[in-house]
């Protein structure tokens, strides 16, 4: 069953046509990836789904909920988070208070004024932020402030704050850009482990060396409009795939 | 204790000592020494210390946890007293409904600014509040005299109706009071040349303020107060995490306008008048100065920040060149002269110079306020001791 | 109609100083990025380097009159400027009378150099740091600034007269040929009009025809791209926050004898001015003269008897009130800029 379905979305800034057409969509439980060019409307896509855009025609379903027009807390509340190209994450806070934030909001939703319950006596959550925290191997590092982290652990920690969320949908904005090859590979094995869960991941990817080991589905984006969809294996061979995205040469 | 942890329970103890003996430790020097002047243990002084503390405890909640910069504070304060005068007017000069209604109404007044102002964010916020402050001020002096009583002020008369009251007792207004006890009762102890007073007034704020600084010791520790933090260190990513950012900062500034409320109907209980000046937005400047020179974001910090201001306004206020000849009488008198020349522009009515100066320091070098100042001194200390330690363990690591 | 002409007429004035007081304000945040919340001194300072002048032109030396005496039959004191002995009597009292206009000269050096310190002593360690800090640190200045003027010049007004030849009123009405009387406009305040727009003129040409201008645009536009071509952004940057010091000056200068200066007319401006700002749209220099004229007018006609007869009060707040319309229905003002002070 699709759990996302993106019917003929198109966005334009000024003149430009960064989506054009985009029909797109995403089996439950697979790990899908979008691959394409600079420029080839990969985020723009990306922030179409989770609210930060808003498509100009066509709709975004998730399961049987339109997505179109939602704020973007309620888009993540009805189960779909995203890690971002630059980590977000509270920089002032410590990586534990960076969980309990995001498990707080899943489990008490958007808004709960409980300005007299103490957050440290809640061992619900704290037992779940340590348990996340625990699982990106960040575990030893719980009260320090989360803005002094490496790049690569702000990542994990941003991935350990999705992830506390349970979400249906996880969207993943090149994961690993900018990492050493030992820190891609540790990030693929943790995603792969996250497969486990059942939770249904759309991964955009530059690398490629990520891409076909994690993803099981691909889709190619170019100029705003998907171009080719197929399996790994298949989208390598792909002609079409290869005059656009790679200039011709051969992987 | 009261559902606080240690340390927060420790710091409420040291906080409500502090309060309760001030007018002992307030008042260090003996009633008819030279130092007398510097003293600060009476009433008066000692109400304004706590009122301020607790205008610029809510203030903190705002500003300190969401890092929303509101100018228009004073607003809040300034309906808070003229509700309080209503109610003493109307109803009693019992303090009780006069400061409840003080706070509800500045609660009411900043629910509605902040439903409007927290639109924006940044500058635009500041100066959206700046605007309301200042329209509030204008129309408080103008089409509102009926309500205000204009640049006079509103004050109390021989015939108002106070129906749950008396009007006048013995041809005077009646005093305000708690259930019979007046504000203004004092009762002085005299220790050897040392005078101590304690008054009533003083003791009910000193109540109220530990209230408001336990509900914001609460809140800081609170789910709640995490998000309001979490709202000033990315409120983007707070949006994609499924959290509704706007009612949390609405809730924040409507907390911090009814301290600001309750701050105006203490005033007003210790002496029972409001005026359009409380408003205006140099009021709002000094809350926030109050609140980054203790340290915004830190529990103590805008207590000491308020005590630490208005002391030094009133004793700078007092000094004038007199005073400084006096202490400068030892020294030879062209000495003594070029000395008070340079300070006088500092002191008596130069107050506000200095404590301009004194603003922008703070502002320059210690951003974190007096606070940042006592960290950054324990941690000097901390380094002296363990500086053996960690000289014998770089002498021991083989260098790379 | 002469009604409205009026308060059209009326509005100019003040929408000329807030007009010219935003314009500094944006060249400030435009270039440099910087709230700069003693702007409303520098326009005071302007003010009371109009009054040092008319004190320094009148300083004055006694002598004895032998031949007259006063009431007591004692030789009269006669004071004597040292303008009038210098350039003799005629010349010096036409000098004194021109006090306000000399100012202008007078000030434009005083305002660069206050500019000048003021950027490099403090503005420029607050260029990294937070919109809070930056108008924290300049409000501190505010109060410094104008605790300093207040220290030698008093709390009171100080009427600075313009020149005789100005005193007179203007009957606008009889001129255009509607009945006279109807429309009278002080002298002064056309004078402060003409030269308000032709500063404002000056600005704009130096920053559409120069190349120093041009990069300047440039570098309110995108100041790292500008940086990255190897320009010394930060030099220019200084300068235009002395030529916005030197704006501010003269609009202070020209408004002395519209309105005596005080210590704290330049907070009572400020906080108007940045609501000209706001509406007008930060960062952008149309934006902001135009809503400073536009503003100065609707003053103006709030302050109409039948306005104020009709919303009691309204004149008071108006300016409060359209601000806080425009930034709930306009978020960037009339004129504003994406991206300017966002995320």
């Amino acid at each position: 069953m699709d759990i996302l379905r993106v019917e003929d979305v198109n966005k334009s800034f000024g003149g430009l046509r960064a989506l054009n057409n985009v029909n797109f969509s995403v089996e439950e439980g697979t790990v899908h990836a979008i691959i394409g060019p600079n420029g080839a409307g990969k985020s723009t896509f990306l922030n179409c789904l989770i609210g930060r855009l808003i498509p100009d025609t066509g709709s975004v379903m998730f399961g049987d909920i339109s997505l179109t027009g939602m704020k973007p807390y309620e888009i993540n509340q009805v189960g779909v988070s995203r890690v971002f190209q630059t980590p977000e994450i509270f920089g002032d806070l410590t990586l534990m208070e960076n969980i309990m934030i995001p498990a707080l909001a899943k489990r008490d939703g958007e808004f709960q004024l409980h300005a007299f319950k103490n957050v440290a006596s809640d061992a619900e959550i704290c037992d779940k932020a340590m348990h996340m925290l625990e699982d990106v191997g960040l575990a030893e590092k719980r009260d320090s402030i989360a803005g002094s982290l490496s790049r690569g652990d702000k990542r994990r920690l941003e991935l350990a704050m999705c992830l506390s969320q349970d979400p249906k949908l996880l969207l993943l904005d090149e994961p690993t850009a900018g990492m050493s090859r030992a820190d891609t590979n540790n990030t693929i094995d943790l995603l792969k482990r996250i497969g486990d869960r059942g939770i249904t991941k759309v991964v955009i990817e530059h690398d490629m060396h990520v891409v076909f080991s994690l993803a099981e589905k691909v889709s190619v984006l170019a100029q705003g409009a998907i171009i080719a969809e197929g399996k790994p294996e298949d989208i390598k061979g792909d002609p079409r795939v290869q005059e656009a995205y790679l200039g011709g040469a051969h992987l | 204790m009261l559902g606080l942890n240690k340390k927060d329970t420790s710091l409420f103890l040291l906080v409500l000592v502090l309060v309760v003996l001030a007018p002992f430790l307030l008042n260090p020097f003996p009633e008819n020494s030279e130092l007398a002047q510097f003293n600060a243990g009476y009433p008066d002084l000692m109400q304004r210390f706590l009122i301020f503390g607790i205008f610029a405890i809510g203030f903190n909640i705002l500003f300190g946890l969401t890092g929303y910069l509101s100018f228009g504070h004073a607003a809040f304060l300034g309906v808070g007293s003229y509700a309080g005068v209503w109610m003493m007017k109307l109803l009693t000069m019992n303090v009780i409904p006069a400061i409840f209604m003080s706070v509800i109404f500045a609660g009411l007044f900043s629910l509605l600014v902040g439903y409007i102002s927290l639109r924006r964010s940044g500058i635009y916020f500041s100066i959206l509040t700046l605007a309301f402050a200042q329209m509030s001020f204008s129309l408080a002096y103008s089409v509102l005299t009926p309500i205000t009583n204009g640049e006079t002020g509103l004050q109390l008369a021989l015939d108002d109706p106070r129906i749950l009251g008396v009007s006048q007792e013995n041809g005077a207004i009646p005093a305000a009071n708690l259930f019979g006890l007046a504000m203004r009762e004092s009762y002085e102890l005299s220790l050897g040349g040392w005078l101590f007073t304690f008054n009533a007034g003083y003791y009910l704020c000193a109540v109220v303020m530990m209230i408001a600084f336990y509900v914001a010791v609460r809140i800081f520790r609170s789910p709640f107060g995490m998000m309001l933090r979490a709202v000033k260190s990315n409120q983007q990513r707070m949006n994609f995490t499924g959290l509704n950012s706007r009612p949390y900062t609405l809730a924040a500034f409507v907390i911090s306008g009814m301290y600001a409320g309750l701050a105006g109907g203490l005033m007003v209980a210790m002496d029972p008048l409001a005026g359009a000046e409380r408003m205006q937005w140099t009021a709002s400047g000094e809350v926030v100065l109050m609140t980054i020179l203790g340290g915004a974001g830190t529990l103590i910090g805008p207590v000491l920040g308020a005590g630490f201001i208005k002391y030094f306004e009133n004793i700078f206020s007092k000094i004038n060149d007199n005073v400084l000849y006096g202490w400068f009488s030892a020294l030879p008198e062209g000495v003594a002269d070029f000395l008070v020349f340079v300070i006088h522009p500092f002191i008596g009515k130069g107050w506000h110079l200095t404590l301009g100066i004194m603003f922008m320091l703070i502002v320059i070098f210690l951003p974190g306020g007096i606070m940042e100042g006592v960290e950054r001194i324990g941690r000097l200390f901390k380094r002296k001791s363990s500086d053996k330690d960690s000289s014998a363990r770089a002498s021991a690591a083989p260098a790379e | 109609m002469d009604a409205i002409l009026l308060q059209i007429l009326n509005g100019l004035d003040k929408g000329s100083a807030y007009a010219l007081i935003a314009l500094g304000l944006t060249l400030i945040f435009g270039t440099l990025g910087v709230v700069n919340f003693a702007h409303g001194a520098l326009f005071m300072i302007g003010a009371f380097c109009a009054v040092t002048l008319s004190r320094l032109l009148s300083l004055s030396f006694v002598t004895i009159d032998e031949t007259q005496t006063d009431f007591l039959g004692n030789p009269l004191k006669v004071e004597t400027p040292y303008v009038e002995a210098w350039f003799g009597p005629e010349t010096g009292a036409a000098i004194i009378d021109w006090s306000v206009p000399l100012a202008i000269l007078f000030s434009i050096p005083i305002m660069a150099l206050v500019g000048l310190f003021m950027e490099r002593g403090l503005i420029k360690y607050f260029y990294k740091r937070p919109h809070a800090d930056q108008i924290l640190v300049t409000f501190g200045l505010a109060i410094v600034l104008q605790e300093i003027i207040k220290y030698f010049f008093g709390a009171n007004p100080i009427p600075t007269p313009a020149p005789d030849a100005f005193a007179g009123s203007l009957d606008f009405g009889a001129m255009i040929g509607m009945d006279p009387n109807v429309i009278i406009y002080p002298y002064w305040r056309i004078v402060y009009f003409l030269f308000a727009a032709g500063i404002i003129g000056a600005v704009f040409a130096f920053l559409q025809f120069t190349t120093f201008g041009m990069v300047v645009r440039a570098g309110m536009a995108d100041r790292q791209t500008v940086g990255l071509l190897g320009i010394n952004i930060d030099k220019r940057f200084t300068f235009m926050f002395a030529l916005a010091a030197v704006v501010a000056g003269l609009a202070g200068v020209m408004y002395a004898p519209i309105n005596s200066p005080n210590y704290h007319m330049g907070m009572d401006f400020l906080v108007l001015s940045f609501v000209v700002v706001v509406v007008g749209g930060m960062g952008s220099l149309p934006g902001a003269v135009l809503a400073g004229f536009l503003l100065g007018i609707l003053e103006s006609f709030a302050s109409m008897a039948q306005v104020v007869a009709l919303l009691p009060g309204i004149n008071q707040i108006i300016i409060y009130l359209v601000a806080i319309v425009i930034l709930l229905t306009r978020p960037r003002g009339l004129m504003g800029r994406k991206g300017v002070m966002e995320s």
